[in-house]
């Protein structure tokens, strides 16, 4: 005699383990859309969601899960897996991570299936939607469209972690004991996906060369089954109707109600967001904004020092030797002969070659380094003095008032 | 029955404070709310429907999922900005604890008051430090978003223990085990509490705030 589970137990065990992985593959593909999810609590049963939680069905998702799992279910040896990848818009893809459902053989018999199973099913999909927002393929999601995208793919079978590279990581989101089995979901990412990132941001060579060291090899034959995390409108599809519409009808009874389900399963529109995700423009190489050679340009302080319009000279009052040598300082010329107040330091840039051109880099920037002085600027002891500027000034005044038509013709051509 | 207790650590910046705060409480309330309950005549009830939606945070690189009950999000909010005061307060190298506890009600006989038994206690212990540049504040937003993911994990390990949990109540009693105040969401009774203390370790400003979710008075 089977004491262990009745036959009413068992279809309500496999029904309930069938829409938990359906529930997963929803909650994982859509934390991978690349945008915020949000779903309305409602105090009132409608007895359509299951496990008490509001979680969308994209039908296409619902379309693939069944046609992978292919009238199975979940079971020892036969775990489902969601595998989600990153392809470029140079055509290259790598493995992200894999969330796997499986089931092992240690069985606990005691446990309430109607119940404690139903509420730790719901349970595990609360720390699996907490879970997806960690892993690092969720802000790698969350950034898709110009330069890549994110895939899926549903597989059942055996799980192959080959593709994540060398030392990827595992988490486990959690266990449900049954009395067929122990339910496990777990995750295995990728963890050097740090080093594409910092990588993007070099100069030199593109990203693909990158991906191709992460990349181990894939049959492109894959690719088929990929999937992009997108989800576009009903009409765009392949067909139209989708098996799931029909398996509609097959409603979750919320825990303990007694009352027959009223409604079927919210039938799904296109309200989600429906982006279709872009495989084009160039990949991201660098956001640095050096300057060539900027190693080699004075440094700012020393230009401040020279600089005449920062540290505009004195007037030019009885001059003392020691305001003498800072105007002929400062009263840089071109074709710059160095004073002998200043040490001349052989300028020998990288790259240049000495004395062979006419105009060298060293001699460049000798002569450009010290722009010439603005003649209004120029304050040489023979300028004028202050005194004789004053008096000028009455003399350039009438002139001036000669002259104001062509002023204000000037100041309207202005306007 | 004993009850449970987890601390987890988390050394933020300032103004990271708040945010933290509501990721680690929000992903405990995440797994501590149910639908509300609706019992039917023959003593069996259904259960309301939980909303999620995902919450990006502003000064940390990091996305946390709460319950949709925006009426539970202003309670925690708010608990969450006096911890935040309170700590902002007491000085720059302040350290602080926030504790979400989850307990039963235990009717007494009159005229004694009820009895508020704990069933498990999280201690978030908050270690606010000081940055002096730019440069480091973009490091410390990447650091403490990796290592709230890491304390989500804590949480989700935990909470899969599958431990001591109230058992379901009767109408009458469900008050005694759930907050029924929402109206979306129906948490487990739950208590935040703060303490402060100062840089030198010891409970300078002792500050014991209860916010109690208990409408059913008696």
């Amino acid at each position: 005699m089977d004491s262990d589970l009745s036959s009413q137990d068992r279809k309500d065990l496999d029904k309930f383990i069938k829409f938990f992985a359906l529930k997963t593959v929803q909650i994982i593909v859509q934390a991978r859309l690349g945008e915020k999810i949000s779903t309305c609590s409602s105090s009132s049963p409608t007895g359509s969601d299951w496990f008490n939680l509001a979680i969308k069905d994209i039908p296409e998702v619902t379309h693939e899960s069944k046609k992978a799992l292919a009238g199975q279910l979940p079971g020892i040896g036969r775990s489902m897996c969601v595998e989600i990848s990153l392809k470029t818009s140079e055509g290259d893809s790598m493995e992200l991570e894999t969330w796997c459902l499986e089931m092992n053989e240690k069985c606990d018999k005691d446990i309430k299936v109607s119940y404690t199973v139903y509420n730790r099913l719901s349970l595990l999909l609360k720390s699996l939607l907490a879970i997806t927002r960690v892993t690092p393929a969720y802000k790698l999601s969350r950034k898709q469209g110009h330069d890549y995208v994110i895939l899926y793919r549903i597989y059942f079978g055996d799980v192959q972690l080959t593709g994540l590279g060398e030392g990827f990581q595992s988490v486990r989101v959690g266990v449900v004991g049954t009395p067929i089995g122990t339910i496990t979901l777990s995750c295995a990412y990728r963890t050097n996906l740090a080093l594409m990132s910092s990588r993007q941001f070099e100069r030199t060579g593109p990203i693909m060369g990158i991906i191709i060291d992460h990349f181990v090899e894939r049959p492109f034959t894959n690719m088929a089954h990929m999937h992009p995390c997108s989800y576009r409108t009903p009409g765009e599809d392949e067909g139209g109707t989708y098996a799931g519409i029909e398996d509609s009808q097959e409603v979750c009874t919320t825990s303990f109600s007694t009352s027959p389900p009223s409604q079927v399963m919210p039938s799904l529109s296109g309200e989600m967001h429906s982006d279709v995700l872009c495989m084009c423009g160039t990949q991201v190489t660098t956001t640095s904004l050096d300057l060539p050679f900027a190693a080699f340009t004075p440094r700012a302080n020393d230009l401040e020092v020279n600089d005449p319009m920062v540290h505009p000279p004195p007037s030019p009052a009885p001059s003392s030797p020691l305001q003498g040598s800072l105007h002929s300082n400062s009263s840089s010329h071109s074709g710059g002969q160095p004073q002998d107040d200043f040490v001349m330091v052989d300028f020998k840039p990288a790259f240049s070659k000495d004395d062979l051109l006419p105009m060298d880099l060293g001699t460049f920037y000798r002569e450009f380094q010290n722009p010439p002085q603005l003649a209004s600027l120029s304050i040489d002891v023979s300028a004028q003095s202050m005194a004789e500027d004053l008096d000028s000034l009455p003399e350039k005044l009438a002139i001036y008032e000669k002259n104001i038509d062509e002023f204000d013709a000037f100041v309207d051509t202005l306007q | 029955m004993n009850c449970r207790s987890e601390v987890l650590e988390v050394s933020v910046e300032g103004r990271q404070v708040e945010e933290a705060m509501l990721a680690v409480l929000h992903t405990i309330l995440l797994h501590r709310s149910t639908g509300k309950f609706h019992y039917k005549k023959e003593g069996t009830y259904s259960i309301g429907t939980v909303g999620t939606q995902d919450v990006d945070c502003d000064f940390i690189d990091f996305t946390f999922v709460r319950v949709s009950s925006d009426e539970l999000d202003r309670v925690i909010r708010k608990a969450v900005a006096e911890f935040k005061d309170a700590l902002g307060n007491s000085g720059s190298d302040g350290m602080g604890q926030i504790s979400l506890e989850f307990y039963q009600k235990k009717k007494s006989r009159w005229p004694f008051s009820d009895e508020c038994i704990p069933w498990e206690v999280w201690s978030i212990k908050v270690n606010v430090v000081n940055l002096a540049n730019e440069q480091e504040r973009q490091i410390c937003r990447e650091k403490v978003g990796e290592k709230l993911g890491e304390k989500v994990i804590n949480i989700v390990e935990v909470i899969n223990r599958h431990d001591y949990l109230p058992k379901m109540p009767t109408q009458s009693e469900v008050d005694n085990v759930f907050d029924t105040s929402l109206k979306d969401v129906q948490p487990y009774l739950y208590k935040i509490t703060y303490q402060i203390t100062d840089s030198l370790g010891t409970s300078v400003s002792t500050t014991m705030r209860r916010l109690i979710k208990d409408t059913l008075a008696l």
